[in-house]
């Protein structure tokens, strides 16, 4: 078998040097009853041509949305990832370390992640970021129990327009925890009034920008009303390209800035791996959950990097850590990492300038179809549609003709009839005039 | 043996090579600027489209003030992530025998399956029409784990292994308030236990009472039977354990906590030691975490992404986490929420992350199992727990082991061999670093003192195995004898010596940050 290097000569010598009659004895303690003697109703193992075969044909009984017109997005997005992104997360020597444990041999991990703490860090307009958390939901609901500890309250509003999965995370998470978390209902059209929602017990208010209906507001006055009742502001990012183009929640006022992380460097893979940035004030460090990379100096006062603040974590802490978390998702944000090296301020401008000119360009050209109106007047690169009829249907039509017209209300939001003719549709540099075309005529023909 | 030779003539030369060379260079062992200082104003290292003028729609948000990011050509890219890749040990380049971690080879098919378009271009939100094969691949992952496993019901969706545990942890909590029983808050947790388990234990809402070993390495049997009562919610247990042995009374531990009314969780991230031999559902075990990253070989990463799905016993089952995948007349289908699954009678925990689960992970797990097959899993436990009990044999007289008998997938020692020497368990591992092994785990699992946890894996060789032996050996031997400056002053052949991880955690800098900024907060 090509993976497992011991030959049957290997194996009679190792057993005679423990001195043990075989392998199967090695297993002595293991109780009979406990030892399964059946048989598995497995298929035997196989070469890589066949492997190959069998999970190829799983990958041809799918549409990709990488192969077709495509306007999904709603916390998932398709960009273009360069070449050298994956060639280099390739690499054995960062693909297959563990974490950094043992930081003289794993500077390269920990100098990538120091890197990246600091372009979160500064995308996000906030002093400091760890290493990564599972997802941007994960890292949300992470970033409502910090509050929680920062502020010593228990109760956080969720903004309406948080995406739903972001909002489920958080309640999953808070559930046994005696934390209240106040959901407000979703309002398409924007202009959500948290201001009013924020009191003397609350730990955080979260909101979303862009939120889940592509609407951009400033958080500013709402960050001046939560410091006010000495409440924390959480922003969440869906899209991190959107930092690009317009100011992040850090410049706005956040206290704690959350984003999902895979529209850099990351495939669209079914919904993951992705990964969580997670970023906060300096003054709060001791209270963030996650890894942490930290520079500091060698025997020879060398500069090198290692992990930190571990008095926060479970391995140490146990149960009075900061989180469960152990993993995070190192080698995606490697790749986050290398797609915006590569991109540097005027890449990652330029990019977020093309969404958004794609943007409008499809916003501008679906407005004119009859019936349908396009719900926020400022956007990014993803605009709620409301259609004349529910959208759901339109878009198994359209996914029949080979266009993934985008995210109906019905998937995200199924209690809520009132958003079924809602239709979240995103643009990003990917999309070509064709593809706006396509999904032009295609809504056409299917409101007919 | 030609090996201790080689290392005398290693250390016989002379260590008056100076470390400042022009440009900080030395041979193949390259000095890597951060990215920001290699910052190269007007490089880039994208060729984008020059975006149409158009009046944006930003509202007030538009960006006003640069981010600060640096430029950078793609050579220059390229040559700095390659510059630093050679700064990290891993197992493509030797052995790594972490402790609990399962550092065992990552195969490249599985990297090559996973970059499929047709499964690497999915959006998490197509029509499910349109996901048909992929919802067909996670369920024959789902299905090899069931059967792996002997539990009937697996959730997918948690992102690594201590997300799993999270999730098991909460639907035990979810059925105990099911049936209304709300005086069941303590959980058993083992002294040598992960910590991630008692973490998890307390987001769940739990208090958690930790149980001491009975001495050999092993849990207590009547320690454990002393503290169940009606307020035990749940023993987690760790099987194999992380002193690398078998828990012998584990199925007689799940009757008696199943008698008080309690479920038994299980730490599975050392399920590799048992996979293909053991069914855990044949043990009473009400809910277990799989590390897709240590058992079925997915890439660690440098620390993730991991995949953690769990198995659920059927009495757990209607509390799985959202989302999930059911058949529905023509095809597959996700059940994605609280509605639809209330009306199939389902009481989900809620959902845990964004989308669906690590499909990633899920391909890469999917191409490991089928390049196994059944026999070869079982050859993978039966590999592993040989290599261990080799390392272990051909060591124990010079270290000490810390329980007697075969071990497992894993050897562990403690550090009385080192009584005297002045050389630390610490001190021992840097000078492994110095003979180009990553170290074994140290100091973990809690309960032996300085403890050296060696999980070698079924994809060493046997000449890898005597280099790992041979190695520690000489080691250990030259404690013994008084050598602590090779202990001590460890490590000098690493592209960083002992870093100062003190003044790191006490005075944090966790980002770079410009030198004019830096040195206007020095003023």
């Amino acid at each position: 078998m090509r993976y497992l290097p011991l030959t049957d000569a290997d194996r009679a010598a190792m057993l005679a040097r423990i001195g043990a009659p075989s392998v199967d004895a090695l297993f002595d303690a293991i109780p009979a009853g406990q030892r399964f003697a059946g048989t598995f109703d497995l298929p035997d193992h196989q070469g890589e041509l066949a492997v190959e075969r069998r999970i190829a044909a799983y990958a041809r009984g799918n549409i990709a949305a990488g192969d077709v017109p495509s306007f999904l997005g709603a916390g998932a997005y398709r960009h273009h990832v360069p070449a050298a992104v994956d060639h280099l997360i390739q690499r054995g020597e960062f693909l297959t370390a563990y974490t950094p444990y043992q930081p003289e041999i794993s500077q390269g991990t920990l100098q990538a992640l120091f890197e990246f703490q600091t372009q979160v860090a500064l995308l996000t307009g906030m002093e400091v970021a760890n290493a990564s958390m599972y997802d941007g939901a994960n890292a949300c609901a992470e970033a409502v129990l910090m509050a929680r500890r920062v502020t010593g309250r228990n109760r956080a509003v969720l903004s309406g327009n948080l995406h739903p999965h972001w909002r489920d995370a958080v309640v999953t998470l808070a559930r046994w925890l005696d934390f209240e978390i106040v959901v407000l209902p979703p309002e398409p059209a924007g202009g959500e009034d948290l201001v009013a929602a924020v009191d003397s017990g609350t730990a955080c208010i979260v909101v979303q920008n862009p939120d889940a209906f592509g609407h951009l507001a400033d958080l500013s006055p709402l960050a001046e009303a939560c410091h006010a009742a000495g409440a924390l502001l959480v922003g969440a990012v869906t899209e991190v390209v959107s930092l690009g183009a317009v100011e992040s929640p850090g410049e706005m006022g956040a206290d704690i800035v959350v984003a999902e992380g895979q529209g850099l460097g990351n495939a669209l893979m079914f919904g993951g791996p992705y990964l969580g940035l997670f970023a906060t004030r300096q003054k709060f460090v001791r209270q963030m959950p996650g890894r942490v990379a930290g520079q500091t100096v060698d025997t020879d006062g060398r500069r090198g990097f290692v992990l930190t603040l571990s008095t926060r974590e479970q391995h140490i802490r146990r149960e009075k850590a900061t989180s469960n978390i152990c993993t995070n998702s190192g080698l995606c944000a490697m790749a986050f990492s290398i797609h915006l090296a590569l991109l540097g301020e005027q890449g990652l401008t330029g990019l977020a300038a093309l969404n958004h000119v794609t943007a409008i360009r499809t916003a501008d050209r679906l407005a004119a179809l009859p019936g349908v109106r396009v719900l926020p007047r400022a956007f990014f690169n993803e605009f709620a549609l409301r259609l004349p009829r529910p959208s759901a249907p339109v878009v198994e039509r359209l996914a029949g003709q080979g266009v993934l017209a985008g995210v109906p209300g019905a998937r995200l939001w199924p209690e809520r009839p009132e958003l079924a003719d809602i239709l979240l549709v995103a643009a990003t540099e990917v999309t070509t005039d064709e593809d706006i075309e396509a999904l032009a005529g295609g809504l056409a023909e299917a409101l007919a | 043996m030609t090996h201790s030779t080689d290392l005398a003539r290693v250390r016989a030369v002379p260590e008056a090579v100076p470390l400042a060379s022009v440009n900080g260079h030395r041979g193949l062992a390259h000095e890597e600027p951060l990215l920001f200082e290699r910052d190269n104003p007007g490089a880039v290292g994208v060729d984008l489209p020059p975006a149409p003028k158009v009046t944006p729609r930003l509202g007030t948000v538009a960006r006003r003030g640069p981010i600060g990011l640096p430029s950078l050509s793609e050579p220059d890219v390229v040559r700095h992530y390659t510059r630093l890749s050679r700064q990290n040990a891993a197992i493509d380049t030797n052995t790594y025998p972490l402790g609990s971690c399962t550092m065992k080879h990552n195969p490249r098919l599985n990297e090559r399956l996973a970059r499929l378009p047709g499964l690497a271009g999915l959006h998490p939100l197509q029509p499910v029409s349109t996901v048909q094969g992929a919802l067909e691949l996670i369920e024959e992952v789902a299905r090899w784990l069931r059967e792996l496993t002997g539990i009937p019901v697996v959730a997918m969706s948690p992102g690594a292994g201590a997300h799993g545990e999270l999730c098991g942890m909460m639907t035990i909590r979810a059925a105990l308030d099911a049936c209304g029983d709300a005086a069941r808050r303590r959980v058993l947790v083992p002294e040598s236990a992960h910590g991630t388990n008692p973490a998890t234990a307390a987001m769940c809402g739990f208090t958690i009472d930790p149980v001491p070993d009975d001495g050999t390495g092993r849990v207590d049997l009547a320690a454990f039977v002393a503290k169940l009562g009606p307020d035990v919610a749940a023993v987690m247990i760790t099987n194999p354990n992380t002193c690398g042995l078998y828990e012998t009374d584990i199925a007689e531990l799940g009757r008696k906590v199943h008698a008080a009314g309690g479920y038994l969780y299980c730490d599975g991230a050392n399920f590799n030691a048992i996979v293909g031999r053991v069914r855990p559902g044949d043990l009473g075990i009400d809910c277990m975490h799989l590390n897709l990253h240590k058992t079925f070989s997915t890439p660690h990463g440098g620390g993730g992404p991991g995949a953690g799905p769990v198995v659920l016993s059927a009495a757990l089952a209607e509390f799985a986490p959202l989302p999930w995948i059911v058949a529905d007349g023509e095809g597959l289908r996700l059940v994605e929420h609280a509605g639809d699954a209330a009306a199939r009678g389902h009481h989900p925990i809620g959902r845990l992350k964004g989308f669906h689960g690590q499909m990633g992970m899920f391909v890469r797990a999917l191409a490991y199992m089928l390049s196994h097959g059944g026999d070869g899993l079982r050859q993978v436990s039966g590999d592993a727990v040989l290599s261990a009990n080799y390392v272990r044999a051909a060591l124990m007289d010079r270290m000490t082991v810390a329980f007697p008998g075969t071990c497992m997938h894993e050897c562990l020692f403690d550090d009385r061999f080192l009584a005297g020497t002045g050389v630390t368990t610490l001190d021992f591992a840097k000078a492994m670093i110095d003979e180009g092994i990553h170290p074994m785990t140290m100091y973990f699992p809690l309960i032996v003192h300085g403890a050296f946890l060696v999980e070698p894996t079924e994809t060493e060789s046997k000449a890898a195995l005597d280099e790992l032996i041979a190695v520690m050996a000489d080691l250990a031997d030259a404690a013994k004898a008084g050598d602590t400056a090779r202990f001590t002053e460890a490590p000098r052949h690493a592209p960083r010596r002992r870093l100062d991880e003190t003044t790191a955690a006490r005075r944090p800098v966790l980002r770079w940050t410009p030198p004019a900024d830096t040195a206007q907060a020095a003023e």
